[in-house]
């Protein structure tokens, strides 16, 4: 699904540059469920927007699903995330004057589907995170854990291979955090490849892999059920 | 485009009170074009109705020279006087179908004990044809040689009923002047002309109204010709012939209707524009409105457009949403300044029922055009601001 050689990504802060990402050989196969963690400023979530084809490297090569896109337009860049990837936020990223219905339906405006085909599949995406009484509620009228699955219906709705999460429950209590969690893993069962970016060691235990970013460099791989604590994985 | 359309309805939405306000400039704009284009199209419309109702193939001559307006006969001094053979040597010309000579002062109409001061004409008795008047009642003088007079008179409708009520006027004596003359006729009510009552009137014989106010000449000439397409033709013949008469000097002033309404469409076209520099003043200054309040807009939705980024919007979607957002704040303010315009007029002319007031309704549907462009343009700026943001920057912004 995904295969990453040499990614380098340097930008500039305050004058200074700051080395994001060096030389980030990385492989997830599809269906593949794949944690990111990593200190703050490592680099975790420049690699997840570079995953996202939100950012482009400044070299190295990123082939996904068996293309090359490090090198595509801005166009093709969109065209890739509006029909292949989803995004889940930490802080939702609804949009506070449309209703759950109407912030799921967005990502199918922008593609230009039929609106009958996007009144059926809105339908069918709140009801798989059990919203669907909640057609018509602005996100002010709904609790965290519900925007969070809002925004993830949102994010499945163009049914993308790849799904990836920025802190998915950084905003949420323990039991909407597990419910997300939960419908994540149910989605990755079903066949979608899922990275998702914690600073939570019980967020990653349930990946199938955990990558281990320090300034930008990878320094461990482990698989998820060996995450202990944070302190112990940054340790050099 | 609906999609998107129904977007920027639910943004300009989101914001009503800003919203409204950010419309007020265009709205305010608007609608006072509208109203002044109202008051200019009514104006227009009435004096137009106000000389057609004479017919339209008509000309004039007055003695004495003079290029647009001025004193006829006093500066440079008439060497021959306009005459009545002078009309009548016109009567002649090819095409010609009526001739009218007219001579008028006020004076003293008294009758049934009751006097009245009203404007006199001194006329040919051909005026029914070629003013379009109506005769209610009897008829003018016979025709005949306009040099000699009769004593017999019209009275205007409302004169006749100052002076005589509901009697009958046909054949009772009235004293014009001091002279005494016959009732022939009453005339059709027809109204006001600029300002001028002409029901208020009395017309007597050119021929007595010459001796009456003591005029040595008389004071204009109506040429009526067939059709408009005559109207070079009669004109250069009437110069021509009056030039021959009077001595080789052309010490006359030769006015067509076209040439009345010409000045008239000049005068308009004044108004015309100075409303077109107060419209274009005030759709720059409701454009700047939107213009600040879509920028503001843009850098408070930064979030929102790198979400929408993020989901499969492009740079140009997102530039779409944004001008579109910016079109329906400017045609929705528009469509206020028409309603309003046209709700101040239709109150100005409750309040002056006799202001000509018309609102086209081409003029409107423009304005509500114009509204949506100047949206449209006002949008470029803060569009391409949002269009150029770097999606992770706006994703960042919380």
């Amino acid at each position: 699904m995904i295969r990453l050689e040499k990614i380098c990504r340097t930008y500039q802060l305050g004058g200074q540059p700051v080395h994001a990402l060096v030389d980030v050989d990385e492989h997830v196969p599809a269906g593949e469920h794949v944690a990111i963690m990593g200190p703050s400023g490592s680099g975790k979530s420049t690699l997840l927007y570079t995953l996202g084809c939100l950012d482009r490297p400044d070299s190295g090569s990123y082939w996904l699903a068996g293309r090359e896109v490090a090198r595509l337009s801005d166009e093709e860049l969109t065209d890739v995330r509006r029909h292949h990837i989803g995004f889940v936020f930490q802080s939702f990223h609804l949009v506070p004057r449309l209703t759950a219905a109407e912030n799921v339906e967005l990502p199918m405006v922008f593609a230009g589907l039929p609106r009958a085909e996007r009144r059926e599949r809105v339908e069918a995406a709140l009801a798989s995170v059990d919203l669907s009484d909640r057609l018509d509620h602005r996100p002010d009228q709904l609790s965290g854990g519900e925007r969070q699955r809002v925004a993830l219906a949102r994010a499945t709705v163009m049914q993308p291979r790849l799904l990836l999460a920025d802190e998915p429950t950084g905003n949420l209590d323990t039991s909407s955090g597990r419910q997300i969690l939960d419908l994540l893993d149910h989605l990755n069962d079903a066949g979608t490849t899922l990275v998702v970016v914690t600073h939570d060691p019980s967020v990653a235990r349930r990946a199938g892999r955990v990558i281990v970013l320090v300034d930008g460099h990878v320094v461990r791989r482990l698989p998820g059920g060996e995450v202990m604590g944070a302190a112990d994985l940054f340790a050099p | 485009m609906r999609d998107l359309i129904r977007l920027a309805f639910q943004a300009v939405a989101g914001h009503k009170l800003r919203s409204l306000l950010s419309m007020l400039g265009i709205a305010i704009g608007i609608a006072s074009v509208i109203l002044l284009t109202s008051i200019g199209e009514g104006t227009r419309r009435y004096i137009l109705g106000q000389f057609a109702q004479f017919g339209t193939n008509i000309l004039s001559v007055v003695p004495g020279k003079a290029e647009t307006v001025g004193l006829p006969g006093v500066l440079g001094g008439t060497t021959h006087k306009l005459t009545l053979d002078d009309a009548l040597a016109l009567q002649r010309l090819a095409g010609v179908e009526e001739i009218v000579a007219n001579a008028y002062g006020t004076a003293r109409v008294e009758a049934n004990g009751r006097g009245r001061s009203v404007y006199v004409y001194g006329v040919t008795p051909n005026i029914p044809a070629a003013w379009r008047f109506r005769v209610r009642q009897g008829g003018f003088w016979p025709a005949g040689d306009p040099r000699r007079g009769t004593q017999l008179a019209v009275l205007g409708p409302k004169l006749k009923q100052e002076l005589f009520g509901e009697e009958n006027a046909l054949g009772r004596f009235v004293r014009i002047g001091g002279s005494r003359f016959r009732v022939s006729g009453i005339m059709e009510s027809k109204g006001q002309f600029i300002g001028i009552d002409i029901d208020d009137t009395a017309y007597i014989p050119v021929a007595n109204a010459l001796r009456l106010f003591n005029l040595p000449e008389i004071t204009e000439i109506h040429v009526i010709y067939a059709h408009a397409g005559l109207a070079d033709g009669v004109e250069r013949e009437v110069r021509r012939v009056l030039t021959a008469r009077h001595n080789g000097k052309e010490d006359f002033t030769v006015t067509t209707q076209k040439a009345m309404l010409d000045v008239f469409g000049n005068v308009m076209n004044v108004i015309t524009l100075a409303v077109g520099a107060i419209a274009g003043i005030s759709l720059l200054v409701g454009a700047i409105g939107i213009l600040t309040m879509m920028w503001i807009a843009v850098g408070e939705r930064t979030e929102e457009i790198g979400l929408v980024r993020a989901i499969g919007a492009t740079r140009r979607q997102v530039q779409v949403l944004f001008l579109t957002e910016a079109a329906v704040l400017a045609t929705l303010g528009g469509a206020f300044g028409v309603l309003g315009g046209m709700g101040l007029a239709a109150l100005l002319r409750f309040a002056i029922p006799g202001l000509p007031i018309h609102t086209p309704m081409t003029f409107a549907v423009l304005a509500v055009a114009i509204s949506t462009a100047t949206g449209l343009l006002a949008g470029v700026l803060p569009a391409r601001r949002a269009a150029a943001l770097d999606p992770i920057e706006a994703l960042r912004t919380e």
